[in-house]
């Protein structure tokens, strides 16, 4: 343990019980309990995402149903960014905290991450194809979301290349802070350059320019990527945490 | 209900390649990584709690 996980342990005895979960121990069998619920909430959400989506929304006057694709697009897209912003947030917590478990949640963050913005842009070259007449440009929207996915797959090249955990993690918390540029880059990239993607369908200031169930179909599919997202990180965290301490003792009481 | 038939449904007003595309590199995606976290997890050894 690091001084400051025991610190951290003397301030949860205090009564700051939530700091508790700063230390692997603690939080390893928190996330076992969580996981299922969050895995049962992710295929309810998308069941009913993709009932609303394909069953009750209705065909676009103009773009067919080519433009159901967007319940998949969208939330992908959002969350690519999201948990960028996530994974970069543990990094500047693991400096400031010195805690492990920071650089775990970061690790087990970034193949998820990648895996919603290679979806994004997969999604986005099938919808491209038929609505703009090509699978890829490069404008600023594209490009930078591209960027992302080479942000994600250089974050996880670069944990995997240093032995050491801990200089791994401050390595990659380096890489994901000065990342995390990207992220307001690709979301104002449509209002900064001229952009063939178009603008933001959602936004918090304007009420949405989209029919009401296609907008509960997509809200619904995003939050079935985030209830996703939770479980499987939880999931990766816990090998993670299995992973780098197989050989403290907490871990051999429980049977490893 | 969108959908007179299957068909109508697979055919998506003739975008089924692009819609079906999408959805299906999707859940493929989903599908590997959930086995890729099996996998590893049977390297650690025996599941626990």
């Amino acid at each position: 343990m690091s001084t400051n996980e025991l610190e951290l342990g003397e301030r949860a005895s205090r009564g700051e019980w939530w700091l508790r979960y700063a230390a692997p121990q603690a939080f390893f069998p928190l996330a076992s309990r969580l996981i299922p619920y969050f895995g049962t909430l992710a295929v309810v959400f998308a069941l009913a995402g993709l009932y609303l989506g394909f069953f009750v929304a209705p065909t676009d006057f103009q773009q067919g149903d080519a433009y159901r694709i967007i319940f998949l697009h969208v939330p992908a897209a959002w969350m690519s960014m999201f948990l960028y912003v996530v994974m970069a947030l543990w990094g500047a917590l693991g400096f400031v905290l010195n805690t492990r478990l920071s650089g775990m949640m970061a690790s087990a963050i970034a193949p998820t991450g990648a895996l919603f913005t290679f979806v994004a842009l997969w999604s986005g070259a099938l919808w491209g194809k038929p609505t703009w007449g090509t699978w890829w440009v490069w404008d600023a929207r594209l490009t930078s979301e591209l960027i992302l996915l080479f942000l994600y797959v250089g974050f996880i090249a670069l944990k995997a290349s240093i032995d050491d955990p801990r200089r791994a993690d401050r390595a990659g918390a380096v890489l994901a802070l000065v990342g995390v540029i990207n992220v307001p880059i690709i979301y104002f990239s449509v209002q900064w350059w001229n952009t063939l993607h178009q603008g933001a369908s959602v936004s918090l200031s304007k009420s949405p320019s989209m029919a009401t169930t296609m907008l509960w179909g997509m809200l619904l599919m995003a939050l079935a990527a985030w209830m996703y997202s939770i479980a499987v990180c939880l999931a990766r965290v816990r090998l993670i945490i299995r992973e780098r301490e197989q050989e403290m003792a907490w871990m051999r009481e429980l049977g490893g | 209900m969108n959908w007179g038939s299957v068909d109508a449904f697979l055919h998506m007003g003739g975008y089924g390649l692009f819609v079906w595309g999408s959805y299906g590199v999707g859940v493929l995606c989903v599908v590997i990584e959930l086995l890729a976290l099996k996998a590893r997890a049977r390297r650690l050894g025996g599941e626990r709690a």
